[in-house]
């Protein structure tokens, strides 16, 4: 084997190389999205925040708009704080509605963002002030069993 | 009986004292390696040529079998998830499991039968042949000349290695599920970015691959400059690379994922 041969085909190995992790960063991986300096950081408190988790995505009408990147439990008002940031390119007016929301059926949750009418726009580090918590599934059937044999229990009382 | 009692435990110690005696001696030849490899950074193209044997000469069983390894995972993934009615996760599945654990296991797994059991079948037929004694003679220590080259292109080849067994994986977890069953393709590429992270899953799986490098080029080398030299004990040494180097992969690998994977995000 040439020298130059071999360092031809280790040039190519090494590039190669470099190559499948730029791919692996670039296409299977989200390094292209969110840029720290190009977010904005908004808060909310949740009264529940059912399955959410970091890294969650944020979303307005249906687009991402950011991610979550920070949930802790606030021991003053007992409220999950979410700390979400947002891409500085989306500007949403101050009484925007925060609600997590569930993808599918049984798929991951995220933050959905509903603009409202307001003319200022949240800044930085701001906290969104209307929120609407998780829906649990159990505490839903709960509320329907319940719902059921007390409507059950009305109209045997009726006859 | 007592005698025989006597004699197991007499055996234990002495296997023991053995195995801890051995694994001195390997930390000491570490040392001496990494102490020794200035040289050869200096004349760099020892260890291209390292690269090229272990690196380059491996570059087809990797990327044959991460392609496969992908369809595999394609093809089962597809088959769980649709009974689910969520064939979409599937770029998700195959990508992560991919790039955290597959991709660098068993891309070590292979460089380590295929470029490892090299590795020490050559240096341990070089003591064998006394070419390592000769070497010595003319002053030309064959630490800095033979093994630390070695070392190193093995340590540079893993990483690269793994990446690309990952991407070729991806690919065929692409092609079976995209291609030829029909997933939606804007779903499996878009499910796959929204779920592997760069930091948290393709930083930490190339991590593991560096790891696995340094682990069975060094079991490779140390198993070849400390093989019997002969013929049975150079066939030895082989296979206690390859079975070393497997558990040891295995193993790690479980220390670092417990580590790198504590499911808390």
């Amino acid at each position: 084997m040439q020298r130059t041969m071999m360092d031809f085909w280790v040039g190519l190995f090494v590039m190669a190389g470099i190559g499948a992790l730029l791919i692996l960063g670039l296409k299977v991986g989200n390094l292209t999205d969110f840029q720290a300096d190009k977010s904005y950081v908004l808060t909310g408190d949740f009264e529940n925040i059912g399955g959410l988790k970091v890294r969650a995505p944020v979303k307005s009408a249906g687009v991402v708009v950011g991610r979550v990147t920070d949930i802790q439990f606030n021991t003053q008002t007992y409220d999950a704080v979410v700390t979400m940031k947002v891409d500085t390119r989306y500007q949403f007016p101050k009484d925007t509605f925060a609600s997590i929301l569930t993808s599918g059926l049984l798929g991951e949750q995220y933050i959905g963002l509903l603009p409202g009418g307001d003319e200022d726009m949240l800044a930085n580090g701001e906290k969104i002030m209307k929120t609407n918590s998780a829906i649990v599934l159990e505490e839903m059937i709960g509320r329907f069993l319940f719902d059921k044999a007390s409507k059950k229990g009305n109209s045997d009382s009726k006859i | 009986m007592a005698r025989r009692i006597k004699a197991v435990i007499e055996l234990i110690g002495h296997r023991a004292v053995d195995g801890i005696w051995r694994l001195g001696c390997a930390t000491h030849f570490m040392l001496l390696v990494l102490l020794k490899s200035l040289p050869c950074f200096l004349r760099f193209r020892l260890i291209t040529r390292e690269i090229y044997y272990a690196g380059v000469m491996s570059l087809i069983i990797i990327l044959v079998s991460g392609l496969f390894v992908g369809m595999v995972l394609g093809l089962q993934g597809y088959e769980t998830l649709q009974k689910f009615g969520s064939e979409s996760a599937v770029g998700t599945l195959v990508a992560l499991s991919l790039v955290r654990e597959l991709g660098p296991v068993i891309a070590a797994l292979l460089f380590a039968s295929r470029a490892g059991s090299a590795m020490t079948a050559e240096i341990g037929l070089m003591k064998a042949t006394e070419q390592l004694a000769a070497m010595g003679m003319m002053a030309v220590d064959p630490i800095a000349r033979i093994v630390a080259p070695r070392f190193w292109g093995g340590v540079f080849s893993m990483p690269l290695l793994a990446a690309m067994f990952s991407v070729m994986g991806v690919f065929g977890g692409y092609l079976v599920t995209v291609v030829f069953i029909g997933v939606d393709e804007g779903s499996f590429w878009s499910q796959m970015q929204s779920s592997v992270d760069f930091r948290y899953d393709i930083v930490n799986g190339a991590i593991k691959s560096c790891f696995f490098g340094v682990v069975v080029t060094a079991i490779a080398v140390f198993e070849g400059f400390d093989a019997p030299p002969t013929a049975e004990g150079v066939s030895g040494a082989t296979t206690r690379t390859v079975v070393t180097s497997s558990l040891a992969i295995l193993g790690l690998d479980f220390v670092l994922t417990a580590f790198m994977f504590r499911g808390v995000s």
